[in-house]
């Protein structure tokens, strides 16, 4: 509680910071809605080519990549700054983080809070929109149940992967890329219909790296698609289950990291 | 003669510096393979839709998603070469150093980014590309010739790109805050050069326009040649004319800037 609340206090005070120079601020908000907007006009390109990418048509692409992007864009949102801890552990900044009566998670979650990632949830939000018109769902109560929950849970989900790739920057310091792979590679590998990868690739980030549950898994439940691997429909209402898993497991993890923090002195 | 070696040192110490962070090549390494893997299943996914899709067939659609991975740090295609620290240097007046010395600046500069990109090609661009070659059936050329015409057009690529960033490095005189600028070259670097889908799937006028803008001759056009779907003269023409280009807009507005640049404060 005590961290939310440093949380807050922080981001807020980015926001004021950030409002202070608002023509700026505009046009990185505007950056950032066009640079993953460029995501589906190349998608969009592929579909001016063909009628389906591995048997889905474009409303059904769209519909994972809204899901994914605005999953991601949450996360993104909310602790997205972490990507940069790397740079703290190297410059020695973190140590005045260390020394305030405040959970360094949260501070270094806030750290920089950049409401500019609004431009990406708008974007993924659009999509979604045209996605959820164009394709014809056949609604039921605990489909429209599963969307605002998959939402939340994609978040929490990559919000898990975020805390982890920073608590693997405690250990080494310049591969803050690495995550990278994880995040936006993650995000993009959303976007795209399983049944375009290899089955064990769809293995790994279903049970390795279970990032098939932001999108794929719920979204072939909403679509009336088979879920992929062959799993029982049951298990596209674990993505909560899931994301509590996750965030558990990046928990200790980033404890660990911490714990293992060596400042440089300087 | 003197002046050669001048900036000979300049790019060898510019490929040191880059050779230094080992641990961030190799995450950039696992980063760029990751990317691959994503890129290439849907790739496959699209030639399978559409065989012979913009003139390649499957092992050249896949060959060009390797090829790009492997480029996409040495070339800068997303930006972060050298202009990030020349943006640096005119921010905080440091440039009025670089102006200072009996060095002409804009082939300092170069000769700093050339070392860069010859490191990130090595350390960054030999591993992927041999892990998709290895992995995934690709179109390489058998002849030496090809392979020759291929470093040219590389070796061309790579002054094309510094012109481009040169001359976007050159707008913080103006515009003081890089920001803005940073991320509109990386959406059009992404975008342009075919990083996202090769050029030449871009339908109708888009992709004749994207055909003839500068970008294409980092990614698109040695990886025509490389996969044998381009004439090697017409490549170097259009690439040295890019390049010829702008350098010249460079110098120019270097010229223009340094008559009225202002070193701030210190």
């Amino acid at each position: 509680m005590e961290g939310l609340r440093a949380y807050r206090l922080i981001g807020a005070m980015w926001i004021r910071s950030t409002m202070a120079y608002r023509a700026s601020f505009a046009m990185t908000t505007f950056a950032n809605f066009a640079v993953t907007a460029l995501d589906f006009v190349a998608i969009l390109l592929m579909f001016s080519r063909i009628d389906a990418l591995g048997g889905w048509p474009l409303p059904e692409v769209a519909f994972l990549y809204g899901l994914s992007s605005v999953a991601f864009g949450l996360a993104d949102l909310a602790i997205g700054s972490m990507e940069r801890l790397g740079q703290r552990v190297r410059d020695g900044t973190l140590d005045t983080l260390l020394v305030r009566p405040a959970p360094v998670l949260a501070q270094v979650a806030a750290d920089r809070f950049a409401l500019r990632r609004l431009g990406r949830i708008t974007q993924g939000s659009l999509v979604l929109g045209y996605a959820l018109t164009a394709v014809d769902i056949h609604w039921t109560p605990l489909r429209l149940l599963l969307m605002p929950v998959a939402v939340l849970s994609g978040a929490a989900i990559f919000c898990a992967v975020f805390v982890a790739g920073a608590a693997f920057q405690f250990v080494a310091q310049d591969a803050s890329e690495v995550q990278n792979a994880f995040t936006y590679g993650g995000a993009t590998l959303l976007q795209y219909p399983p049944t375009v990868f290899g089955r064990e690739l769809v293995r790994g980030v279903t049970f390795l790296l279970p990032l098939a549950f932001v999108t794929w898994i719920p979204a072939a439940y909403v679509l009336g698609r088979p879920i992929p691997l062959g799993l029982p429909s049951w298990v596209a209402f674990a993505p909560p289950l899931v994301a509590g898993a996750c965030c558990a497991l990046a928990g200790l993890a980033w404890r660990a990291g911490l714990r293992s923090y060596r400042s440089t002195g300087s | 003669m003197g002046s050669g070696r001048l900036y000979v040192a300049v790019a060898a110490g510019g490929f040191r510096r880059y050779a230094t962070y080992r641990a961030a090549t190799a995450a950039g390494v696992f980063t760029n393979t990751v990317f691959g893997l994503i890129l290439v299943y849907t790739y496959l996914a699209l030639w399978d839709e559409k065989p012979h899709l913009g003139g390649y067939d499957q092992a050249q659609a896949v060959t060009y998603v390797w090829l790009g991975q492997a480029i996409f740090a040495a070339l800068a295609i997303g930006g972060s070469g050298v202009e990030s620290e020349l943006m640096e240097r005119i921010r905080t007046g440091d440039i009025a150093i670089d102006l200072y010395r009996p060095a002409d600046l804009q082939l300092w500069w170069m000769a700093a980014d050339l070392g860069r990109t010859l490191f990130q090609l090595l350390g960054r661009g030999v591993i992927p590309f041999a892990f998709g070659a290895l992995l995934f059936k690709v179109a390489l050329p058998h002849d030496p010739a090809t392979w020759a015409a291929f470093i040219v057009s590389l070796l061309l690529a790579t002054v094309v790109s510094f012109g481009i960033r040169y001359l976007v490095a050159l707008l913080t005189f103006w515009f003081m805050d890089g920001t803005g600028m940073t991320h509109m070259t990386m959406l059009a670097g992404f975008f342009c050069s075919g990083m996202m889908l090769p050029l030449n799937v871009f339908p109708g006028t888009l992709g004749d326009v994207v055909r003839d803008l500068p970008w294409s001759s980092l990614l698109q056009k040695p990886a025509d040649l490389l996969l044998g779907a381009a004439d090697p003269w017409g490549t170097f023409a259009f690439q040295g004319a890019w390049a010829v280009a702008l350098l010249a807009a460079g110098r120019l507005v270097q010229s223009v800037a340094t008559r009225r640049v202002v070193v701030q404060g210190g």
